[in-house]
């Protein structure tokens, strides 16, 4: 078992899987009654089912205590003393068929439901967590990686079913445990006390054992996500790897890390497993306490038989009980760090939400207004600064500016993806706050710069905005975009599936699409995030077609990068450092020869293009003149 | 179409493969089990220790109810003879005896068991090590065809999800299987010894619970592979919604997405609670039957006791058996469900494992010798394999590349203008002519050899989470600081770094700082300039950088070209004007060839797409287009 990294010296520049700290705890508290009174808002559904459950666990743990009383009265009773013998031995094995049918049907309860409400559990947190997701702000969003909301989504949930499901039966442990304690020393006292001597004994190894298999554990998962790390750095970056011949420095790399994985998982093994003769020898001891003094008992004729039989079975599953204890301690703790995670995104302020009362925003006549507006994403650092300008219905206004200038999150505010922290956004003569969200959303069909398209067909993604739209719609809107040629050359059409954020378009393709998408949508305005300069000529003529069409009697916000979508917008709003510092038209500002002429006489193909240093230059000349 | 049994003796090519494979699992049910448990005998040592201490741990199992039952006779029998005070000391001398055996047998079980379960464990986690090796190699060597269209999170399911599941069979499933093998044949034979009628009602479980494990493992294995289909959907969605929530946001589609989801998630959790109630029904049926076996023990073996016909020793020792059988009969329940997860598990593992690349090294390929330095398309063919729905093609391609040349090639989109990059470096393999470096055809040499020569500048750069400097030496990590910072000052990106407070150290990628799409292309380019590669492609790779860091890029990169050839593949035509040759591609096919003069004044596309990119005073494409609406 070679496992060593080769010869090779580890290359000083290279790593494998991120860089940046796991700052998520794999263990909490054992209790935190926070996480504990949320989960318990998750149970109430299946408050019954639960009661349920645990009675079945309560039957169950019962009649398993119960079988070996069986056995001794049918030794004790029918056989020993042989008078009545059969008739009793008869109804001893009837009794026992009735405690394992019982015992059958309790066990079937409780694992079937016990296993079901779990399950129902899981997938309720799931879906509560993604449905929460979905109107939290988009700030959070923005800051938060999609893959480790996934984990959560995904890895974090399974432990709080684990905890429901071990809780249950751990309620059925500790009341085996204590059964047995109860009808040992009922069946006799000094024989009892004497067999549990051997209890403290392996309470104490245990609680010497657990924080050094605790740290055994923890680090066994640390490796364990390290190495999944790098996994995903491997299928996510497989072309840049190959392109740049990388595959064996990188498997050199993976290996440290899957070895120190295996490393630490075999040590972990070796904490489990030790316990194993520790039990094993302490059961011995206390049977052989049972057979010598037991023994001497019946001998005395102190004890019956049958009672001594029952002692030696209890014995054997004595252990049991305090072994699943223990487990359930790391399971707890697991739980809690879980359940935190979990409840901390459902806690995630939707800071945009509905206000009671809002009103669903009919036809409107597609009007956008800024009042006075302030905003930003962090407080005391504003990115728009009282900002004001009216766009007149049908009319076509570009935003243009520096990166940074704080044309994204003018548009992001008309679709209210934020709330204004001063002034006023003004949809149609409403305030976008005192409407609906969905209704604004009718209003206002988005093109982004990224055309993000979903799995599905192109169909599917054409009608997304407008799920009842028709086939003729559909075709209609791609036509008029010009995107129905490129889309009747594959192979299915428009029931060809986009796979992986559509790989197979082209992003001139995509763009396309997501024109169609927001032509369908059918809405009164149209907020638009140009693409940048990422489209060849071909396609790029095809687009200003397919805007010159979308934007034909609608009211558009356009955040313009191409010099001819610019000149063709019926007014321009130069923004700079979140102030608008000159509008008019294309003629307007050329002959005002301000910020956007000098810009414009740069020649540069999009006005994100030019070196910030060379922007501020030009604004201090022109604060200067 | 092939049909499955076909696919398994032919060496299964990535490029052709069905990427759902869910047709070839289903009929390598056994075969996968078969091969799961033969990988883990392949560790002789540790798997032989384990079942020595396996059979150690069922044979000082097998004395614990031999000792109990003679502890019952001892105490229970002697009874009548133990009046006297001999007799009495030699019953008392028995017991402790007895008590002694009983202490060894359970210390030796333990220590066998600690043996068994740690070796088990140990060949669960050095397969699964094994496996992951091999699986992170396979997914680096498998060709772009292949990782065009299989999802990324499918392939981290597996790498994660199935490896768990296969490991999990080896770590308890087999040796456990061993053992409840021995316990039950060592069993059988010591009671049937005793009594034959008892013995045999003791075991009278044995064949009901192998009946109905095996139906339950079919059914189980099927909800298995359908709640991993179903569960990877759910992924599929969720990441989807996620990465795209603007789009949601934007057209108000949370209730339409929430319905995709629940679509999906109900189904899950129905196939869920298929599962469970399969998988409930048979443990607990398993254990009744058990319990049924017992009460007979008890009932029959207390007649007999009565009869005489056996002490109450050998009931004692009939039921302390079964007692000892009660945890592994449980056991088979999880055992039967976790074959059931190892065969889907390694049958979706296998599938990925099994697959030989389309481009590989051929047997006895050798290293590329660069003597010229020229690369030649010779009337080169390509089409994308037919799963795709890809239908740039291209045919009969010739180029010429050579040191101190510049070569640009130009044409509108799915031209085929990207397959040629990708075909000089080999990540895909032509269908028709050749391509030579030096007169060696690119399939006869080695690819890793092949690709240190060719460079290709990506039109999509990946960045890793690391730091720049890192990602910068991506190609090298062995690069010294001064040739890194070369390369991001020829790549106009120096400067930038510079600014950063950390400068090169500074983290890009996912969690790093984000770079504008025109600087991640800078690094991109320097990643490749640091290597300096004999050939050089950029494939539209300044597409996001402006003119002017472009003109200057061209500039700082003047005195490398010379000794280079260096392929430039671009939409806009100042990127490439200056080039020594321009071939304009249409449809897969060169339709125009010369230099930037000869091309303009053909007066053909390329001269089209000049004056369609030169600025149009003041007719805009947008004006133009409006107008001619209005």
């Amino acid at each position: 078992m070679a496992r060593k990294l080769g010869e090779a010296k580890a290359p000083p520049l290279a790593v494998v899987g991120s860089q940046t700290d796991l700052d998520e705890d794999l263990f909490g508290r054992v209790f935190d009654p926070w996480v504990v009174r949320r989960f318990m808002a998750f149970l109430a559904p299946y408050r019954r089912k639960i009661a349920i459950a645990i009675g079945a666990v309560l039957v169950f743990t019962a009649t398993q205590l119960t079988i070996p009383l069986i056995m001794r009265s049918a030794i004790d009773d029918a056989i020993v003393s042989e008078d009545a013998g059969r008739e009793l031995l008869h109804m001893a094995a009837l009794l026992f068929a009735g405690v394992i049918t019982v015992n059958f049907v309790a066990n079937l309860v409780q694992e079937s439901t016990v296993g079901r409400v779990a399950q129902n559990l899981l997938f309720d947190l799931r879906r509560a967590m993604f449905s929460h997701l979905q109107h939290v702000s988009l700030s959070f969003m923005d800051k938060t990686e999609v893959g480790r909301l996934m984990s959560r989504l995904q890895g974090d949930v399974y432990a709080l079913q684990e905890f429901l499901e071990s809780s249950i039966f751990a309620i059925g442990d500790l009341v085996l445990l204590v059964g047995i304690i109860i009808v040992l020393l009922s069946l006799d006292l000094r024989l009892g006390a004497l067999t549990l001597s051997v209890v403290p004994a392996i309470i104490v190894v245990r609680i010497v054992w657990l924080p050094f298999a605790r740290k055994a554990f923890l680090h066994a998962r640390e490796t364990s996500s390290a190495t999944n790390a790098a996994l995903a750095e491997g299928v996510h970056g497989v072309r840049a790897i190959q392109e740049m011949r990388r595959e064996a420095v990188n498997y050199d790399l993976f290996d440290e890390k899957a070895d120190a994985n295996l490393k630490a998982h075999l040590t972990a093994s070796k904490f489990t497993n030790m316990m194993i003769p520790t039990v094993d020898t302490l059961t011995g001891l206390a049977m052989a306490i049972v057979v010598v003094v037991g023994g001497e008992m019946v001998l005395d004729r102190n004890l019956d038989i049958g009672v001594m039989v029952a002692f030696l079975f209890y014995v054997q599953r004595f252990f049991d009980p305090i072994r699943s204890l223990t487990i359930q301690y790391s399971i707890m703790q697991r739980a809690m760090a879980s359940g935190h995670r979990i409840f901390e995104v459902m806690d995630v302020e939707i800071d945009v939400a509905n206000k009671p009362g809002a009103v669903e925003l009919g036809t409107i006549d597609g009007s956008v207004e800024f009042r006075d507006v302030t905003f930003g994403y962090v407080p005391d650092q504003p990115v728009l600064r009282n900002i004001s300008f009216r766009v007149e219905p049908g009319e076509t206004v570009a935003l243009v500016g520096p990166t940074g200038s704080g044309k994204t999150s003018t548009t992001s505010l008309v679709r209210r993806f934020y709330d204004v922290w001063d002034g006023a956004v003004i949809v149609g003569g409403h305030d976008v706050r005192d409407v609906t969200q969905d209704s604004l959303g009718h209003q206002i069909a988005m093109v982004l710069q990224e055309p993000f398209l979903f799995t599905g067909t192109i169909f599917e993604n054409i009608r997304y905005a407008k799920e009842e739209a028709s086939r003729e719609t559909v075709i209609a809107a791609a036509t008029a975009v010009g995107a129905h040629d490129f889309i009747m050359r594959l192979p299915q059409g428009y029931e060809t599936v986009l796979e992986q954020g559509a790989a197979n378009l082209s992003l001139g393709q995509r763009q396309l699409i997501s024109f169609a998408r927001a032509l369908v949508a059918d809405a009164r305005i149209l907020v638009l995030d140009e693409a940048t300069a990422n489209v060849d000529s071909y396609t790029e003529l095809q687009i200003q077609k397919a805007l010159a069409l979308l934007l034909k009697g609608r009211t558009a916000v356009v955040i313009a990068h191409r010099l001819a979508t610019i000149r063709g917008a019926d007014r321009i709003i130069v923004l700079q450092d979140g102030h608008i510092v000159e509008t008019g038209s294309h003629d307007e500002l050329m002959a005002a020869e301000g910020l956007y002429s000098r810009l414009y006489r740069m020649n540069y193909a999009s006005f994100d293009d030019i070196p910030a240093e060379l922007i501020d230059k030009l604004s201090k000349s022109e604060r200067d003149t | 179409m092939t049909t499955a049994s076909d696919n398994a003796r032919r060496p299964r090519i990535d490029s052709e493969a069905d990427p759902s494979h869910r047709v070839e699992v289903q009929n390598l049910d056994t075969r996968v089990l078969v091969r799961i448990t033969k990988m883990a005998f392949g560790y002789r040592w540790r798997m032989g220790l384990g079942i020595i201490a396996t059979i150690g741990a069922a044979v000082f199992q097998l004395f614990v109810p031999q000792f109990l039952g003679r502890a019952v006779d001892q105490a229970h029998g002697l009874l009548s003879a133990a009046s006297d005070a001999a007799g009495r000391a030699g019953a008392e001398e028995a017991l402790f005896a007895t008590a002694l055996l009983l202490v060894g047998a359970s210390i030796m079980r333990g220590l066998c068991t600690m043996m068994q379960n740690y070796q088990g464990e140990a060949v669960g986690q050095i397969l699964g090590y094994d496996l992951r090796m091999a699986y992170y190699r396979k997914l680096q060597t498998l060709s772009f065809a292949w990782h065009d269209r299989v999802h990324t999170g499918d392939l981290m399911t597996r790498g994660i999800l199935d490896i768990e599941g296969v490991r999990l069979w080896t770590d308890t499933g087999i040796l456990r299987m061993v053992l409840l093998t021995i316990l039950i044949g060592g069993g059988a034979v010591i009671l049937v010894q005793i009594d034959w009628l008892l013995g045999l009602l003791a075991l009278s479980f044995v064949p009901v619970v192998g009946v109905s494990a095996s139906i339950a493992r079919l059914k189980l294995r099927d909800s298995w592979l359908r709640l991993q289909d179903e569960l990877t959907t759910l992924t599929k969605i969720m990441e989807e919604n996620l990465n795209g929530i603007r789009v949601v946001r934007a057209f108000a589609a949370h209730a339409f997405e929430m319905k995709r989801y629940d679509r999906s998630s109900d189904r899950a959790l129905a196939i869920s609670h298929q599962r469970i109630t399969l998988f409930v029904r048979n443990t607990t049926t398993m254990t009744y039957v058990y319990f049924m076996a017992m009460g007979l023990v008890l009932w029959i073996g207390g007649e007999k006791a009565l009869d005489g016909e056996i002490t109450i020793g050998q009931l004692t020792e009939f039921l302390a058996f079964m007692t000892i059988l009660q945890m592994p009969v449980r056991q088979i329940g999880w055992m039967i469900n976790s074959i059931a997860r190892a065969s889907t598990c390694g049958g979706r593992l296998f599938n990925v494992l099994d697959l030989v690349p389309s481009v590989a090294d051929k047997p006895g390929a050798k290293d590329l010798v660069l003597t010229e330095g020229v690369l030649r398309f010779e009337n080169v063919d390509f089409s994308y394999p037919a799963w795709t729905q890809d239908e740039r093609t291209l045919s009969g391609i010739d180029l010429e590349a050579r040191p101190g040349r510049t070569v640009g090639i130009v044409g509108p989109p799915g031209s085929g203008k990207t397959t040629i990059a990708q075909l000089m470096g080999r990540f895909y393999d032509v269908t028709g002519g050749r391509i030579t470096i030096d007169g060696q055809d690119i399939r006869d040499i080695t690819l890793s050899s092949l690709r240190e020569a060719v460079g290709i500048v990506a039109q999509e750069p990946h960045l890793f989470t690391a730091s720049v400097d890192h990602n910068v030496a991506y190609g090298d990590p062995w690069a010294g600081r001064s040739s890194i910072e070369r390369s991001a000052a020829a790549a106009q990106l120096h400067n930038y770094i510079r600014s950063l407070p950390t400068g090169y150290g500074t983290m890009v990628g996912e969690r790093g700082v984000s770079l504008s799409g025109g600087q991640r292309q800078r690094l991109s380019i320097a990643r490749a300039l640091l290597l300096e590669n004999p050939f050089l492609v950029f494939d539209d790779s300044t597409a996001a950088v402006d003119a002017a860091t472009e003109q200057r890029i061209r500039m700082a990169l003047r005195e490398m070209v010379k000794t280079r050839a260096v392929i430039i593949i671009a939409h806009r035509l100042s990127s490439l004007m200056h080039a020594d040759e321009i071939v304009f591609l249409e449809a897969g096919r060169i339709v125009e060839r010369g230099s930037h003069d000869e091309l303009m004044a053909l007066g053909g596309r390329y001269r089209k797409l000049f004056d369609l990119q030169s600025q149009p005073g003041d007719d805009s494409p947008l004006r133009a287009a409006r107008r001619e609406q209005e």
